[in-house]
């Protein structure tokens, strides 16, 4: 009689390559979308078949700050609201690095918003995702330029008396060529927006809505990370194509998702040479 | 004048230095808070945002910490007692409104909760190591005073200190805590709004028509007004003339910045505050601010205990710095022993002013915690024992040097 | 790293000071130039920029001075020299990269062309008040390098010197210039590349997967790699291990900081330079740095042919400080005297490092002028007839 000898097989994650697994478990809330965003990235690496040497990521400081400590790419944990321009000293000093910017709102558009405006308008050829949870997590839950009006968090505990800045309307008016929105409950078509960005020379942003179950939603009784999903189910539409004047977020109000802009301009190194 | 009774949360309080200060704020008078998010300074934005209303004040988080400190240089010429919040990085990014608000003599507060550095560092973790960036940060002379708070109850106290110290000056005031007070949970006692000391802004009070905002008194301070009041201010960052225009003239130039500078210089004796025990027959004094002051106790009293005639010198003004006294006791004593969280900043200037009379022994430290008690100890055992005079600061190995750097050390998460 | 001639402009020209700063840079491979525009640097970038074509370089104009010194970060790391160009406004706003520079262990050149401050002060006027800050601006625990030209010719050849000394540290390194050096136009002698000394970048050699960004080496320099070549490295501002992952203990704060002072405490010998001259029987030395060298050196010849005996140091690296060299001079000298465009910066330095053993006087330098030496003259006779060691600094008028 045979006996069947099964070979013991080296479980390996399909995500392993793109990876630093020596730093997993990472420190992301549960229910956080972080880690779904950085899914969908590594399956986009995978997908677009780019060639992993060739690519830096560059974040700031911000729970999303720490993506660049979990892939394992030439990964930049820079300065506070800089990483476009550390990223955009590394573009043009080599235009063959494909450069991501992946860092969060707060990061980006609030101390970065003179970054992001000039780089969108310089049309860096690089790709900037945008993880936003309305909120500044990583400092405790303080209020953010995207967080919406009356929302409470801990520097404005009688509700936010500031109107939200709307990213991709912002990113649209400075020059960016790609511009799309979709929220961490919609996986797969958010990778293929980052393979098509990244496919597409040129400043291109994907604004990844998320849950912050532990400041976000649990300040503003909205419940946890499972909860939110529902609501991203529930409350979102897609609308290719739709102007960006029209995308504003409020509090728990309908969330418009889908690729807005997709146009063609020539890139900075382009008109540099 | 006296505080309002409406901006003070009187009674005995259980909080930490965060809070103890977001009441300090209050109490003084500050009616404008401009801050943005920092670990570990957060926790008073956060307590000011939440007692501002209390005392009609305001608090803004601003997109950056430059925009912070610009508006608090704004609102301080509105007319209202104004201050920010920020730890390290967001200080760094403040340096160039620093200058700028020294230049226009801007009466300003700025906490400084330090953590371990450089650059992001050790966010959640305590250092002193932007002591000499408080006097030295932003470009060109001027000078500065920085206050250095070793508990909850000394940083509400300090506080309201330093904006009398701003008012007094028209000078930026740094109160230079570190993350371990700040986050240390103590009584902190806040008396009744009439034992309270504000000092009130110097206004001038002439007709508009001749108002020089810049013309000094006596104590080479000049008064101001406040901007929406008729008086046409122009207030411009560029070399300026008593009427605030721009003036491009070499004498005229050094005649106004050795004003800028005289203004704290001169004034010298009234601003530093210090707190000595056991320094006149001294044969080791310990030299210490803030946190380490607090650690320093243990290793001084284990030393008194065992005979070594020990004093102990607390800098409670860091800056300017007490170079009189430091001259003085070097004269009577056979060393200094310099605890700080750093590699050495304050020591610096002890070795300066001591003049190669006595011995400088430094015990430094990386941050992201605080000195071994013992360490300083040993330093002044060391520093009794050593006979000769020995040229230049002595760094002291501490346990924790020799912990990670010889042997085999393996670095655990 | 290899050297490229191209960039070198041989002969003899007739620049101003930041001419030939932007050539300097080019004749050290720079090749990469990111700035903000601000008086009175404009020239470096106007020149660097007129000549970047023919030499393959790239710039770069950014939204401020902020971005501009985190994009000469970036850039660094892809293997090409780059620098910045600023003044003291723009200095202050590069405060937070600094720090980031230093903590990523990144080479870059900072030449700050020192106007009047603080704030705005006056943009076209020369002054030596960033010489604290280029020490001291950033915050945490760091050491960095700062050189002080005092001649477009000295511009040429301490920008090379920068590049070369940033390389070998790994550290960013200020070239503190002022206006008047700026702006001064004399004979700067380039000489053909094979005769320019340059320092390569030192990499790491070693397999991929093995590349540890700050595994230090014997003299506690850790090894770079180009980005794009495969090494997968991650590097970070928060305090870090030598993966260059973060890790919040004390051990690994004492770790990670504690090298990055000691990579230049331990070799200050090595890194310092200074232009010593009749200091063998003088009884006070003018220490000089900048554009006051120059009325200091007149100052010392004015001097001695009156009967006093005058020596002059002249700093050539202002950090870090030659500490030994100025506690020995002090032993032997009556007095120092210290003229500075500023109200006392180098001169706290000269006098922590007398010890006590001789009197400091300071010259607030430049009111009639930056070559004039009537005030540098009449502290030094003040200094040769004080006979006893007063404390503290004594003011000269």
């Amino acid at each position: 009689m045979e006996t069947l000898k099964t070979k013991k097989m080296k479980e390996v994650h399909p995500m392993e390559n793109v990876l630093r697994m020596d730093r997993i478990p990472h420190i992301w809330c549960p229910g956080c979308g972080i880690g779904l965003a950085v899914t969908a990235f590594a399956a986009a690496l995978e997908k677009a078949k780019i060639d992993l040497n060739k690519v830096a990521i560059v974040s700031g400081i911000g729970c999303t700050g720490r993506v660049a400590g979990y892939v394992k790419l030439d990964s930049f944990h820079t300065t506070h609201g800089r990483a476009i321009a550390f990223a955009t000293g590394i573009k043009v000093a080599n235009p063959d690095i494909k450069v991501v910017v992946f860092s969060g709102d707060g990061d980006l558009i609030s101390i970065g918003g003179n970054h992001f405006i000039h780089a969108a308008r310089r049309n860096i050829d690089m790709l900037v995702i945008c993880v936003n949870n309305f909120i500044y997590a990583m400092t405790g839950g303080q209020v953010a330029p995207t967080t919406p009006l009356a929302v409470y968090a801990t520097t404005c505990p009688f509700g936010s008396v500031e109107p939200p800045i709307n990213i991709p309307y912002l990113a649209d008016s400075s020059g960016a060529v790609y511009v799309a929105r979709w929220t961490t409950l919609h996986i797969r078509r958010l990778t293929n927006s980052f393979i098509e960005a990244l496919n597409k020379k040129g400043f291109s942003v994907v604004e990844v809505i998320s849950p912050c179950p532990q400041y976000y939603s649990r300040v503003n009784r909205l419940g946890d990370g499972l909860d939110m999903m529902k609501f991203y189910h529930d409350n979102t539409e897609i609308r290719h194509g739709e102007d960006t004047k029209n995308l504003d977020i409020g509090f728990q109000s309908k969330i418009i998702m889908g690729k807005f802009i997709d146009r063609e301009r020539p890139s900075y190194t382009e008109r540099f040479d | 004048m006296k505080a309002n009774p409406k901006d003070v949360l009187t009674g005995v309080h259980y909080i930490d230095g965060d809070v103890a200060s977001g009441y300090g704020i209050l109490a003084a008078g500050c009616k404008f808070v401009a801050g943005y998010p920092i670990t570990p300074s957060t926790e008073t934005a956060e307590t000011f945002a939440r007692v501002a209303p209390k005392g009609n004040a305001m608090f803004i988080q601003m997109e950056d910490e430059l925009a912070s400190i610009s508006a608090v240089i704004g609102a301080s010429f509105a007319g209202v007692k104004s201050m920010t919040i920020t730890s390290g990085p967001g200080y760094s990014l403040m340096m160039d409104a620093i200058g700028f608000g020294a230049m226009l003599e801007s009466p300003f507060v700025l906490l400084n909760i330090q953590r371990g550095g450089p650059s992001t560092g050790a966010p959640t973790k305590t250092g002193q190591a932007d002591m000499m960036q408080s006097r030295w940060g932003s470009h060109g002379d001027y000078e500065i005073i920085a206050i250095s708070p070793d508990s909850p109850q000394e940083l509400f106290d300090y506080t309201i200190k330093a904006f009398n110290l701003a008012e007094m000056y028209r000078c930026p005031v740094m109160i230079m805590s570190d993350e371990c007070v700040g986050h240390m949970t103590e009584k902190v006692v806040i008396p009744p709004a009439e034992e309270i000391e504000l000092e009130p802004r110097r206004l001038y009070d002439g007709p508009p028509s001749e108002y020089l905002p810049f013309k000094p008194d006596d104590d080479f301070i000049p008064k101001m007004a406040k901007a929406g009041a008729g008086y046409n201010l122009y207030i411009s960052g560029h070399v300026h003339d008593e009427r605030g225009y721009p003036v491009i003239n070499e004498k005229f130039k050094s005649v106004y910045l050795r004003r800028l500078v005289d203004k704290i210089r001169r004034n010298k004796e009234k601003i530093i505050e210090l707190k000595e025990e056991y320094t006149d027959d001294a044969e080791v004094i310990v030299v210490s601010y803030g946190i380490s002051s607090r650690v320093a106790v243990r290793g001084i009293e284990k030393a008194r205990k065992k005979g070594i005639k020990i004093g102990n010198l607390r800098l409670v003004t860091v800056w300017p710095f007490p170079d009189e006294k430091i001259i003085n006791l070097a004269k009577t004593t056979k060393a200094f022993v310099v605890p700080e969280i750093n590699h050495g900043q304050i020591a610096f200037e002890v070795e300066r002013c001591c003049h190669g009379k006595a011995n400088v022994v430094l015990v430094p430290h990386s941050g992201a915690g605080v000195h071994n008690p013992d360490d300083i100890y040993d330093a002044i055992v060391l520093a009794a024992k050593e006979k000769k005079k020995i040229e230049g600061i002595v760094e002291y190995k501490t346990k924790l040097e020799k912990l990670v750097f010889e042997g085999d050390y393996k670095l655990k998460e | 790293m290899k050297k490229d001639p191209k960039g070198v402009l041989i002969g003899s020209h007739y620049l101003s000071g930041n001419q030939a700063c932007a050539e300097g840079a080019l004749s050290a491979g720079c090749r990469l130039l990111s700035f903000y525009p601000i008086m009175p640097a404009l020239e470096v970038s106007e020149r660097f920029l007129s000549r970047a074509k023919q030499v393959g370089a790239t710039f770069i104009q950014m939204e401020d001075e902020i971005s501009a010194l985190a994009a000469v970060l970036g850039a660094s790391w892809t293997g090409k020299k780059s620098m910045t160009v600023t003044s003291g406004p723009g200095l202050s706003l590069m405060m937070e990269h600094l720090g980031l520079g230093v903590m990523l262990e990144t080479p870059c050149v900072i030449v700050d062309i020192q106007s009047v401050g603080p704030g705005l002060g006056l943009p076209n006027r020369p002054s030596q008040g960033d010489m604290m800050q280029a020490r001291w601006g950033s915050h945490g625990d760091y050491e960095i390098i700062a050189l002080a030209p005092s001649s477009p010719q000295e511009m040429f050849n301490f920008t090379i010197k920068a590049f070369n000394l940033s390389e070998r540290y790994r550290v960013p390194v200020a070239v503190m210039s002022d206006e008047y050096v700026a702006h001064l136009k004399e004979e700067v002698v380039i000489p053909p590349a094979n005769e320019i000394e340059i320092e390569p970048r030192r990499y790491y050699e070693g397999p991929k997967d093995r590349y540890l960004p700050f595994k230090r080496d014997e003299d506690l320099v850790p090894r770079m790699v180009d980005i794009g070549e495969g090494y997968k490295f991650h590097v970070t501002g928060l305090t870090h291990d030598d993966r260059g992952y973060p890790i919040m203990n004390e051990e690994c704060q004492e770790y990670n900081v504690h090298p990055l002072v000691r990579k230049i405490r331990n070799y200050v010998e090595n890194i310092v330079e200074v232009q010593e001259t009749h200091v063998e029987d003088a009884e006070v030395i003018i220490i000089s740095y900048g554009a006051t060298s120059r009325a200091a050196l007149k100052a010392m010849e004015q001097a001695r042919s009156s009967g006093i005996k005058v020596g002059s140091l002249k700093l050539a690296t202002v950090w870090p400080f030659p500490e030994k060299r100025v506690a020995e001079l002090a032993k032997k000298v009556k007095a120092f005297a210290v003229p500075e465009m500023n109200f006392g910066q180098i001169v706290l330095e000269v006098e922590r490092c007398s010890h006590g053993n001789a009197n400091v006087f300071f010259v607030h330098h430049g009111e009639k002028g930056v070559e004039n030496t009537d005030n540098i003259l009449s502290a030094v006779k003040q200094a040769a007839q004080q006979n006893t060691v007063k404390d503290g600094i004594i003011e000269c008028e």
